[in-house]
Formats: structure tokens, C-alpha cells, sequence
């Protein structure tokens, strides 16, 4: 396809998109504001993160999109099928086989490696935003690091519900420094901001971009009374068994059944395909046979 | 003994027109301040002012900071000033949804300043929560309650304890006691003397009541069309009145 120039986004755009990436990986947790263009999908359908991979991406790379985990809904598929249309790069399920992913609410269970970029979607940067709406007044928060604000938010979820009932785009502090949300992942992913790749948090909208770079230190904000704790459903993936993997609740009937499966997809299919085997593989097995 | 604050020749236009003009006063610590004068004659400007939260044209507005003694606020960066603003100062707005989070919970609005200035124990900032909610005679089960489920009264109240949580030195006041019903009023004038003389603050009270600043107010300036026209100890300003606009204002309160 010569249409397009590589990866949609023209040269220009790239590079702006670029320096952008480069001085948010500069100043970790820091929101770098850049002009994000019109992408042909809509807003929140990760046209931020697309134009961050767009402007990362090169001939030799091997994409991977998740969306909630998964290889396969439509959010992934489709944004998959426009960088292998616009880009021509090669493009797997595979999570260790993969140089650049796009991802949407999750972070992949297999540890990521120094070779890897991860691009988040991100809907809305400012962690500060639903506590403070003026947009001067949290720039000034942010500059002069004054974080209470956050706190209260956490004590009104201890004093409302026992437990500090924020479960997914859970503050994080980033080198001591910047309080950043890490986009609408669930606070069991959290431990894992701290890794060995890239990582690239593109929001189309709001014309923000921000990064950790490897093994920056990323802090979850929390009480010395009520610690951090990355929650999970309390159960093992009824196809692959594993304990330790972020899990999908899935109701299968009518009269109350439900299962529990790996939220990433891909993790879920390695293990299974290694032998390992959960409270309901067989009957699936038998359903797809 | 140094002035806690001192107010030297501040000056602010609103273009040809005055704010408040070469305003110099001292204000030594356990002192209570009041300024009274009519609609428009410049109290909420000089208060604003004080607090950093307009910028004068002119003059020094100097505190006397734990760390350095006597320091020119206006000259301090605005990372300073904000700290001097949620630490050692307070401020309470006339309309309590100026001051408080509607939103979050009166724990949470009690909490703020301290979470501000770094407590991490929700235990112990609850429990500090829970002590300024009697003090000012909030019930204790009304903790988790947000503020708009609280009379104007409460309001107030809270607000009060909002800002006093983290042990201020110098507390601004503009108008506490405006749109509360008389016996609230009495009840809120009550918790105030008592709270200042129990924890020694200082305080700048802007009112048009002249029966708050002749309860609360040591001392008392009158200010009329942006200039201090009158200065003195209470009861000396109102009970013996100079200049002719305070003869006017004092006069012009009705005997109950």
C-alpha cells in the first residue's frame, strides 16, 4: 500500500509527535502537551495511542494491540488491521514476540523486556482532574507539588467504603515526583508500571503525552494505615489454572453460573497450550469440538 | 516583641479607582483586628490583599514566619506563599461554598489541610477530624455527612474547623458571621472568642456588623472609600467616635 505514507501520519507530524515522547520520557510523569491531529477513528478509540505508535513504529517492528486484554474485540482488530494497512508491519498475538504494543486498560502478565515499547490509551491524563476542574489550577498543583488533593480522594474512599475502593486508574507517584494516572488499568497492573520497557501514554483528546521510562520508580499512593493493595478476583482461570493473572468475570447462563478467565488473552492461550488445564477447559474443549 | 504581622502603606487600584489606598497597620500576636466600614469602602480588598489572594500595587505586607522571623510576603515565591496559606494561615470566606469542598465528605474537608501538608495515617487524621468536628460543635455522626447536608450554621462551622486543623497563627475572616439567623450568629461569635483565646491566634475580621468586632475585636479600623479613616481599641473607636463617618456608623446601628 503506497497511498499512505508510512504509518498514516505524515513526517512533520512524526517528529512532533516525537519530541513530545522524548521530553515526557525526559520528565517522567510529567503531561508534555502536544498538537494531536484528527486520526480517522473516533475520540476515545485510543487516537492517542495510536498516533504515539504511529510515530514510534518502523518497518522492522511487529505490533500487538490489546484491548482489555484481548488480541481479538474490536477496538484491538481494528486498529491492527489500520497499521497493517497503513504501515505494512507485521502483526502477532504473541506478547513476547511483539517490539511495539498498543494496549487499552492492561498490561500484558508476561514481564515485558527492554526491547519493548508500550503504548497506552489514554481518555483522561490529569490525574487531578475530577478533584480540581480548573485546568490553571491543577498545572499549578502539578508545578508546585501539592498532592493532597489525591489523599482526600483515597480518605473519602476509606470513610465511604472501608477500603480504599478505587480499583482501576489508581494515582501513582513517579520518581518522587509527578503524580500521574496510569489510564483506566486496574490497580492489580500498577506493579508492573515499574519494567523493563518503554512506556508511552498517548491521550488524542485531551493533547497529552506522557511516559515512564525503564525501571522508573512508579509509587501507588496510599495510607500507612491502609496500604496499596493490587487486587483480583479471588479465584483461579477456569481454562489455564493460573492463579497469579488479573481475571474476567464471565456469567454463562442464566441461573447464576459464571466463570472466571484470564483477562489477557494471550497468556491465558500459552499457558493452555503448555498443558496446563482449569476448572472448565475440558467441557470448552468439548464445545468447540 | 515583633509584630506578627505588619501592614506598611498598601495600596490597590482597580484602575483610576482606589481598592484601598496606603492602609498601615501592626498586628502583634493574640491580637484580633477588626475593620469595619460600609459596602464598597474597601475591608474585603485589604483582606484579599493580606492574603495573597489579590496582588497589591503598593507597600509591604510583612509576617513574622517560624523559620525567619519578619518576611515581606509579597516578595516570597508562590510556592512560599501557598505553604504560609495552607500552614500557618488561615482564611474564612464569608459564603462557606467559597471555603469548603461540597463534594467531599466534613471529614475529608477537615482532612484536606492536613493531607496537604503531608499526613499519610488515616487513622490519626480522622482522629483529628473527629476532635475539630466537637470543637465546633459538630456531632460526631455527622463525619462522613457532606457539607450540603448542613445548615448554614454548620456550614460555617465546619469551615472554621477546616482551616484551624493545622494549627494556624494568623486566621482571616471576612464577614463569618454574614447570612446566619441572630442566635446562630451568637452561638458562632461564642465558638470563635473561645477558640481564639484558647490557641492564642491572631485574627483580621472584616464585618459590617459592629456588634461581631465589639464582641471578637481588640482593636478596630474604620475604612471609608479605600482610606482608614478611624483607629483604636474597640471600645474607645465605638464608644467615643472621631471622625464623622464613624459617628454616622455607629449611630446608625438600632438599640434592640
Amino acid at each position: 500500500m503506497t497511498d499512505y505514507n508510512f504509518a498514516y501520519l505524515d513526517e512533520q507530524t512524526k517528529r512532533m509527535i516525537r519530541r513530545a515522547i522524548l521530553k515526557a520520557l525526559a520528565v517522567p510523569g510529567h503531561q508534555v502537551p502536544f498538537a494531536s491531529r484528527e486520526m480517522p477513528m473516533p475520540y476515545g478509540w485510543g487516537t492517542g495511542g495510536v498516533q504515539v505508535s504511529a510515530a514510534c513504529l518502523v518497518p522492522e517492528d511487529r505490533l500487538k494491540v490489546i484491548d482489555q486484554g484481548a488480541d481479538d474485540t474490536t477496538n484491538a482488530v481494528s486498529i491492527r488491521r489500520f497499521f497493517e494497512k497503513t504501515a505494512g508491519v507485521a502483526t502477532t498475538g504473541r506478547t513476547s514476540e511483539a517490539t511495539l504494543i498498543q494496549t487499552r486498560h492492561r498490561i500484558p502478565e508476561e514481564p515485558l523486556t527492554r526491547d519493548q515499547i508500550l503504548v497506552y490509551q489514554v481518555p483522561i491524563p490529569e490525574p487531578l482532574r475530577f478533584l480540581e476542574p480548573r485546568e490553571t489550577e491543577t498545572r499549578k498543583m502539578h508545578a508546585l507539588e501539592e498532592y493532597g488533593l489525591v489523599h482526600v480522594k483515597l480518605y473519602e474512599d476509606i470513610a465511604r467504603h472501608g477500603q480504599i475502593a478505587t480499583s482501576y486508574a489508581y494515582p501513582v507517584k513517579v520518581e518522587g515526583r509527578y503524580v500521574m494516572d496510569p489510564s483506566p488499568i486496574p490497580k492489580f497492573d500498577n506493579p508492573k508500571l515499574e519494567s523493563e520497557a518503554i512506556q508511552l501514554f498517548g491521550a488524542g483528546r485531551e493533547q497529552r503525552i506522557h511516559a515512564l521510562p525503564p525501571h522508573c520508580q512508579v509509587v501507588s499512593l496510599d495510607f500507612e494505615d491502609h496500604p496499596f493493595e493490587a487486587s483480583k478476583a479471588d479465584h483461579d482461570c477456569d481454562l489455564c489454572g493460573s492463579g497469579t493473572s488479573y481475571l474476567d468475570e464471565v456469567i454463562v447462563d442464566d441461573a447464576g453460573g459464571r466463570m472466571f478467565v484470564c483477562s489477557d488473552t494471550d497468556y491465558c492461550e500459552t499457558r493452555r497450550g503448555a498443558g496446563h488445564l482449569g476448572r472448565l477447559a475440558a467441557t470448552r474443549q468439548e464445545d468447540a469440538a | 516583641m515583633t509584630p506578627l504581622l505588619q501592614v506598611k502603606g498598601l495600596t490597590k487600584r482597580y484602575g483610576a479607582r482606589i481598592g484601598c489606598a496606603d492602609v498601615s497597620f501592626d498586628l502583634y500576636p493574640g491580637e484580633v483586628m477588626g475593620i469595619v466600614g460600609e459596602s464598597g469602602s474597601g475591608k474585603s480588598t485589604l483582606l484579599n490583599c493580606l492574603a495573597g489572594h489579590l496582588e497589591a500595587d503598593s507597600g509591604a505586607v510583612m509576617f513574622d514566619t517560624r523559620a525567619e522571623g519578619l518576611r515581606d510576603v509579597r516578595a516570597m515565591s508562590e510556592p512560599e506563599r501557598r505553604m504560609l496559606a495552607r500552614t500557618d494561615w488561615a482564611f474564612v470566606h464569608q459564603n462557606p461554598r467559597d471555603g469548603l469542598r461540597m463534594g467531599v465528605s466534613a471529614g475529608g474537608n477537615v482532612g484536606e489541610r492536613l493531607m496537604a501538608v503531608g499526613a499519610r495515617h488515616y487513622g490519626d487524621i480522622r482522629a483529628q477530624a473527629q476532635d475539630w468536628l466537637g470543637r465546633v460543635e459538630i456531632a460526631a455522626d455527622r463525619i462522613d455527612d457532606r457539607p450540603t447536608a448542613f445548615s448554614g450554621g454548620m456550614q460555617q462551622r465546619l469551615q472554621i474547623a477546616r482551616n484551624l486543623v493545622t494549627g494556624p497563627r494568623l486566621v482571616f475572616m471576612d464577614e463569618p458571621t454574614g447570612g446566619l439567623d441572630v442566635s446562630v450568629q451568637a452561638r458562632l461569635l461564642d465558638l470563635l472568642r473561645g477558640l481564639v483565646r484558647e490557641m492564642g491566634l491572631s485574627a483580621v475580621i472584616v464585618t459590617h456588623d459592629l456588634a461581631v468586632v465589639r464582641l471578637l475585636a481588640h482593636r478596630l479600623m474604620v475604612m471609608k472609600s479605600g482610606h482608614v479613616v478611624e483607629a483604636g481599641l474597640t471600645d474607645q473607636v465605638l464608644d467615643d467616635p472621631q471622625h464623622g463617618y464613624t459617628q454616622l456608623l455607629v449611630s446608625s446601628v438600632l438599640q434592640a
